[in-house]
């Protein structure tokens, strides 16, 4: 007689979060909440490009902003003191992502009577957050100069699940031999369908364009 | 780190596969990784023993993991190629319009169940 008895399962370990991420777009759609995910390496400019974008926008549009990490506040203590708008911290508790079910616990912090747009901005790590489906309407990515052009290259997988990569910090563009044109050729073997917006986070040149962006996404899902 | 969170979503279905099954102890999970899917073997195979060790039912248990080769397939001439070896491009009429066949797999396999 064996000494194992043996069940088969064969079940992707993304199946389950594949599925509460479908449910929490569809409701969010019903409630009339767009939720942006965004995510980059650590430092990308993300908090920085938050804040520029959120001052472009906030007269239009009611935001609501989650910052993801692993440990600490100051994300959204920033956020709050430089726009004025409701921010809250996600502790993910050593984890290098946010799922749907973390989503969807942060959401229930937040108050979203007359909430517009909700944007997630998930732990800095171009590897893991792009494997698990937030239940975001849409992901978007920033790339900044320093990390170099080849980044599509590397992280394949992130650049195929964004539906925008800004690319930030085209200030020092010169010192660190960043090669816009081969980045934008990069992008597109990986995705196709992405929209590349170049800006400088720190004077605020070129986040119009994804301010825009943004908010032509917003009033789409309305209608 | 990435391959702590895959233990613990690997922990969470197991457990509700043993529910289902009346099981109360296991002694092996077997795990079909691919060879693309950027879980590193090794470290699943550590963050299991030390978060695994937490659970009863699960305590000693082994994660065995059973690699799973990336192939892609050319969608020009149809032909199949190893994917670590040539990448996006065809080997056989170096056309880029090619798609991943397997090798991204992050799947629960089977588990084992001691007999008594
Ligand atoms: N030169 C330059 N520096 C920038 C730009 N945007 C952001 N920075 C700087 O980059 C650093 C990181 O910016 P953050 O906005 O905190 O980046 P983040 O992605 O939110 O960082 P984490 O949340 O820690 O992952 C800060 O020192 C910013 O001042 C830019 O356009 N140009
Ligand atoms: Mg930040
Ligand atoms: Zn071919």
């Amino acid at each position: 007689m064996d000494k194992v008895r043996v069940i088969e399962i064969k079940k992707s370990v993304f199946a389950e979060n594949e599925q509460d991420a479908n449910a929490l777009r569809q409701e969010l759609k019903d409630r009339g909440v767009y939720l942006l995910n965004l995510m980059s390496a650590p430092g990308s400019g993300k908090t920085t490009t938050l804040i520029k974008t959120i001052n472009l926008l906030k007269d239009k549009l009611r935001i609501a902003v989650m910052e993801a990490d692993i440990d600490s506040d100051v994300d959204a203590v920033k956020i709050k003191e430089a726009t004025g708008i409701q921010s809250i911290q996600l502790h993910t508790g050593g984890m290098c992502h946010l799922d749907a079910e973390m989503t969807r616990q942060g959401l229930d912090g937040l108050d979203l009577d007359g909430v517009d747009l909700v944007i997630l901005e998930n732990v800095g790590n171009l590897v893991c957050p792009a494997e698990f489906d937030t239940g975001a309407a849409r992901n978007a990515m920033i790339l900044s100069v320093p990390e170099g052009h080849d980044k599509p290259l590397k992280y394949p997988l992130m650049f195929s699940v964004c539906d925008v990569v800004v690319i930030n910090k085209m200030d020092v563009a010169p010192y660190f031999d960043f090669d816009l044109e081969k980045c934008k050729e990069y992008i597109a073997m990986r995705n196709p369908n992405a929209k590349v917006i170049p800006i400088c986070a720190k004077t605020g040149e070129g986040v119009e364009a994804f301010a825009q962006w943004l908010l032509e996404q917003v009033q789409t899902l309305k209608h | 780190m990435h391959e702590l969170g895959i233990v613990f979503y690997i922990i969470r279905d197991v457990k509700a596969a043993a529910a289902e099954n009346s099981v109360q102890r296991i002694s092996a999970v077997v795990m079909n990784i691919g060879e693309v899917s950027t879980v590193v073997p090794e470290y699943l195979t550590d963050c299991w023993r030390w978060a695994a060790d937490k659970e009863p039912l699960l305590k000693g248990s082994e994660l065995k993991i059973n690699m799973i080769p990336a192939v892609t397939q050319c969608q020009d001439c149809g032909q199949e190629y190893e994917t670590v070896k040539y990448g996006k491009t065809c080997p056989h009429c170096g056309s880029g319009n090619t798609f991943l066949l397997k090798g991204n797999e992050v799947e629960i396999k089977e588990i084992e169940v001691p007999n008594n």
